[in-house]
């Protein structure tokens, strides 16, 4: 029997999943190890009988919660996809802003008509089995951690930061260019694209387990930068941890 | 007569979360609505006090289908509000990038999502087994669309490389020489699935409403333009708000939107009907083929006309690579200089007209954002088509009234993650 896979969004932009679609040769192979029984973007048959299931977005308003532990109930193996769902993502930004506040900005006098609550990654209402992370996934990550699972193994996602996979890739170092980057922190697995591609590391892939906080510091007063600046920046994604912390 | 309830939760193969109700007795319809259940976002108030630098980066995350055209958007208001003009070189860069997105998005929605309509079968899955060339075809495609981008922007989903004022990294001439095999290569494949086309079985019905749409003197527009209406003519992007007059309706988190009748449609049908004699030759006679002819009312061809602009993008796309290569590219100092002040970006995303309204302080940091979704502006027509459609089909089994209401929904290929985050905003 093949395992049956369903896929599900919470709030997001739904570009995981679309990434997932991407992966193309690999997607037929996939499709001859799995059923996809659920994948509501691109399939309109469901059902309610699934292994594993992968699931994108953070949860951001009350009635997302229990549709997000029936799911957990039924599913063997929980993956978290992409970093609104890993570390709560960009939704996280208006955490700061009171829930009642953000509404009116938006809405001004319908305000009523609306529910949200405080954005959180999916592990802080349900315990995840795997992580896809980055905003959005990496392709080869998302088929790397799936042969893992299928095949019952750990997948091997790196712990150390972004600047490993950054000099390998051979760049000018982003401080060294007169800007600054979340590179020292953020956990690699991205062969650091942003910074490939001209930027700098926004942390969308969340913090290594142990970050090198005091070296990260060492840095900044080596370019003359403050703690507040790089936790601006750092709120973008990781707003849900920067509260935690 | 019998009583005929539809109620379709969360209709499937679109992105986002929608609903459809439909109630009627003897006859008579009671209840007939297309819902938009989607979590508020609320983008807006978290633009509110980030940088000039970061904005651009944030509005991708609207949405993770049209991920380009909220970057550029977003980019060309902040170059508006900074007095900043793209070079020449930029804006051919600007304007393959996009085609990128235009293609992959057209796409997907022509073969993954709406073409199981038209061949009968619940998703693009089944289609490994019958229809394997296609789906070969459609990943082919699709992954020389995220080539194209990657090289480019670094990736196609949240690009990286585009910033205001121009591109963090330029593109290497010889990758992009290599990539224009590939699209003529295209061409070919788009051929296979015009010949696909001719056999989807497309719903007779018409209803006329107000189109709207960029529109540029000198070429089909996506990027660059005003705003023109069937109805009313040219409008400048600046002046905006006095097209889309938004309103909110209490069933639904996505703002609705009308101007000159009840309703409007934005979308690839809109720019054929309104734009179509700028359309490159492959593509007129791609509509030719098909049948499609403008001004066309009938919503459900609102798929051919994405397959048409596919042969308009590809063409296009030659054309900048050639002009390109013939200029060559090079580094260019394009500094930012930050300045107080409101900036309007309009741009054709695949699935209609894109307004990004942003105000920044001295600083260049944002004090308010607007963003007005295409997939916002066609819900009230959506709901509109229902209206009129459903009278003409209620003698109909209640399971085809209800396909028939999704494939509505679908043709239109909604956004509706990003709809409901497409809203007014006022930072005081």
């Amino acid at each position: 029997m093949k395992p049956k896979v369903a896929f599900f969004d919470f709030t997001s932009c739904e570009g995981c999943q679309l990434d997932v679609l991407n992966v193309e040769a690999e997607l037929l192979d996939l499709l001859a190890a799995v059923d996809i029984v659920n994948f509501r973007e691109v399939k309109t048959e469901r059902e309610e009988n699934y292994d594993i299931a992968f699931i994108e977005g953070s949860i951001s308003r009350e009635s997302e919660i229990p549709r997000l532990q029936k799911i957990r109930n039924q599913a063997k193996v929980v993956v978290a996809l992409g970093a609104c769902a890993c570390i709560g993502g960009v939704n996280c930004l208006k955490n700061s802003l009171l829930m009642a506040e953000a509404l009116r900005i938006v809405y001004q006098d319908d305000a009523r008509y609306y529910d949200t609550m405080p954005a959180r990654p999916i592990d802080a209402v349900v315990p995840v089995d795997y992580y896809v992370r980055g905003c959005p996934i990496s392709t080869e990550e998302f088929l790397k951690v799936t042969k893992s699972l299928l095949l019952g193994k750990k997948p091997e996602i790196p712990n150390y930061p972004v600047c490993v996979e950054c000099k390998m890739a051979g760049n000018v170092c982003v401080f060294e260019r007169g800007m600054f980057c979340l590179g020292p922190v953020i956990r690699a697995g991205c062969n650091a694209i942003c910074i490939t591609s001209g930027r700098y590391c926004w942390g969308c892939r969340g913090l290594v387990d142990d970050p090198n906080v005091d070296s990260e510091k060492d840095i900044l007063k080596k370019y003359g930068l403050t703690v507040d600046q790089v936790t601006e920046r750092f709120k973008i994604f990781n707003a849900y941890q920067e509260v935690a912390k | 007569m019998t009583g005929k309830k539809v109620n379709v939760h969360q209709v499937t193969r679109v992105e986002g979360h929608g609903n459809i109700i439909l109630n009627a007795q003897n006859g008579n319809i009671k209840e007939l609505r297309w819902e938009v259940t989607e979590s508020p976002r609320l983008f807006e108030a978290m633009l509110r006090g980030r940088s000039y630098q970061d904005a651009a980066f944030i509005a991708s995350r609207i949405c993770g289908i049209c991920s380009i055209a909220h970057t550029t958007a977003s980019i060309q208001a902040t170059e508006a509000a900074f007095g900043i003009q793209p070079s020449e070189q930029t804006l051919l860069l600007r304007k393959l990038l996009y085609n990128a997105e235009m293609l992959e998005s057209h796409v997907l929605h022509v073969l993954f999502l709406a073409a199981p309509d038209f061949l009968e079968v619940d998703s693009v899955f089944p289609l490994v087994e019958t229809h394997r060339d296609v789906v070969l075809m459609a990943l082919r495609l699709k992954k020389l669309a995220y080539n194209l981008a990657e090289l480019l922007a670094g990736r196609k989903t949240h690009p990286i490389s585009c910033i205001v004022g121009g591109f963090a990294k330029l593109p290497d001439l010889g990758e992009l020489k290599a990539i224009r095999n590939r699209i003529e290569g295209a061409l070919a494949d788009f051929e296979a699935i015009v010949g696909l086309a001719k056999t989807f079985n497309i719903p007779d019905f018409a209803r006329e409403t107000e189109y709207i749409c960029l529109k540029h003197p000198e070429e089909y527009a996506f990027i660059l333009g005003d705003i023109c209406s069937s109805d009313a003519g040219i409008t400048p992007v600046s002046e905006y708000l006095s097209v889309t007059n938004e309103f909110c309706v209490p069933h639904s988190t996505a703002k609705y939107t009308k101007n000159k009748r009840d309703s409007y449609m934005v979308g690839a049908l809109a720019r054929f009907n309104n734009n179509y004699e700028q359309l490159l030759p492959r593509a007129k006679q791609t509509a030719e083929e098909l049948g499609l002819k403008a001004p066309c009312h009938n919503p459900f061809m609102i798929t051919v006309a994405q397959l048409v602009e596919c042969f308009h993008v590809a063409e296009h796309s030659l054309s900048l690579i050639a002009q390109i290569v013939a200029r060559g590219l090079e580094e260019e100092d394009n500094p930012v200089k930050v300045r107080a002040g409101r900036g309007v970006g309009a741009v054709e995303a695949p699935r209609g007209v894109l307004f990004h309204d942003y105000t920044y302080d001295k600083r260049g940091i944002l004090t308010e954002a607007n963003c007005i979704i295409p997939t916002n502006q066609n819900h009230n027509n959506i709901q509109k088509d229902f209206e009129a459609l459903v009278p003409q089909i209620l003698d109909k089994p209640q399971d085809e009234i209800r396909h028939t209401l999704e494939m509505v929904v679908r043709a239109y290929d909604p956004c509706i993650s990003c709809s409901a985050h497409s809203l007014k905003v006022n930072f005081k």
